[in-house]
């Protein structure tokens, strides 16, 4: 199993290893920031509950998407994070992409980085695994493939530009040079699916996020990476 | 606009420093257009300016050609103890600065 790193440039990968040059660390240093901020009707920042990040947040990540007890539904990240937002905070629910919570997951799921991905499955979970599964082996779109086809089947590869990886998820968030910008794995499982021309599923649909959680399992064992930096 | 500088903490009267800056900026080139076809206005970092101590020491004119947030570096002599200041401004008029500690001893 190889994570996506691997079939980048060896710019791009250096790029990824500099702490500094890496431009997803601007995203995470404003994730520091804003972890530090009151925000809501609660009037409470993320660190008056959770303390230190690097301490109440490691491995965190890793385990994303779950089956939140609280909400009982399949969660990631993000979804987690606008929980506390919404129910510990008082707060406003951050938009999809919106760079603040973009900069709150790159920096949460920092302080996870080479921790492996391990999700669990389990009775809670199962359904959405399975439907994650099914659609990642359907074919989609005008393309007429599946995610298998290129993920698994044509792996090394060349697609115009680029060399195909095995499609982990787990440099996510990470910063794109196509997108000069930070963008969520959603963000990037939309790309695949416009690279289809199959119908773009909404952020936060039940299908991104069952994906999301099949994607975290095949994955499992590959250390996170957030901010990757990819193409 | 957020930014980051780094140098070294403390350095020796003398010594060459390596300073480091990035700055999340989209540095719009202004060759590219909305989904509904209306071209996005270029805004980029025209210029950029380090102080050392209130002292000028190194000045960045930046065009279109310089991509979405921005990595630059250059190299500067340790004197005295104080603070290196980046102040940057957009064609949008919109002010940026970040500074980072030095400690200079030896
Ligand atoms: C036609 C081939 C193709 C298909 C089919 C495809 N992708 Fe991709 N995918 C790519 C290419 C090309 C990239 C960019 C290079 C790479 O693989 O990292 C990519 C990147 C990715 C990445 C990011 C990998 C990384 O490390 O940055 C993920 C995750 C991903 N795809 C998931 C999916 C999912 C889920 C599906 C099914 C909905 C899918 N892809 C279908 C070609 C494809
Ligand atoms: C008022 C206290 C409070 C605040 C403020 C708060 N949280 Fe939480 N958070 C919790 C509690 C308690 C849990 C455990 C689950 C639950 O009870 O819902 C939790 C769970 C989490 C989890 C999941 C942890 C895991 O092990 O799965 C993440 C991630 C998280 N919070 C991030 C944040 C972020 C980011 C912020 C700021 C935007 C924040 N929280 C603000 C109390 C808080």
């Amino acid at each position: 199993m190889k994570s996506g790193i691997e079939f980048v440039s060896d710019d791009l990968r250096k790029l990824q290893a500099d702490d500094f040059a890496n431009p997803g660390m601007l995203w995470v240093a404003r994730g520091e920031k804003i972890w530090g901020e009151a925000a809501g009707n609660g009037g409470k920042s993320c660190a008056a509950c959770h303390g230190v990040a690097a301490k109440s947040m490691q491995g965190v990540a890793a385990r994303y998407p779950r089956v939140d007890p609280g909400a009982a539904r399949l969660v990631n990240l993000e979804g987690r994070i606008n929980l506390c937002r919404d129910r510990k905070q008082q707060a406003q629910p951050l938009g999809p992409e919106s760079d603040e919570l973009l900069a709150l997951t790159a920096y949460v799921a920092h302080q996870s980085r080479g921790v492996p991905v391990s999700v669990t499955l389990d009775m809670q979970n199962r359904k959405d695994f399975e439907r994650g599964r099914e659609l990642y082996n359907r074919r989609i779109g005008q393309m007429n493939l599946a995610c298998t086809h290129c993920h698994d089947r044509s792996w090394g590869k060349k697609l115009a530009a680029e060399t195909v990886s095995q499609g982990h998820g787990n440099a996510f968030p990470a910063y794109r040079l196509e997108w000069q910008s930070v963008g969520s794995l959603q963000r990037r499982i939309r790309a695949c699916f416009y690279g289809l021309r199959a119908e773009m599923p909404p952020y936060g649909a039940q299908e991104l996020l069952d994906l999301e959680l099949y994607l975290a399992w095949r994955a499992g064992g590959l250390p996170v990476e957030t901010p990757g930096v990819r193409r | 606009m957020l930014a980051r500088v780094q140098l070294p903490r403390t350095a020796k009267p003398g010594e060459v420093i390596e300073v480091r800056i990035t700055i999340q900026h989209s540095m719009e080139t202004g060759f590219r257009f909305e989904l509904d076809g209306r071209p996005i206005p270029k805004n980029v970092i025209n210029s950029l300016v380090a102080r050392y101590n209130g002292a000028e020491i190194f000045r960045a004119e930046m065009g279109s050609g310089i991509a979405a947030n921005p990595y630059l570096q250059f190299y500067t002599v340790a004197r005295q103890s104080g603070a290196i200041e980046i102040s940057w401004v957009d064609d949008a008029g919109n002010r940026g600065a970040e500074r980072a500690p030095i400690s200079v001893t030896g």
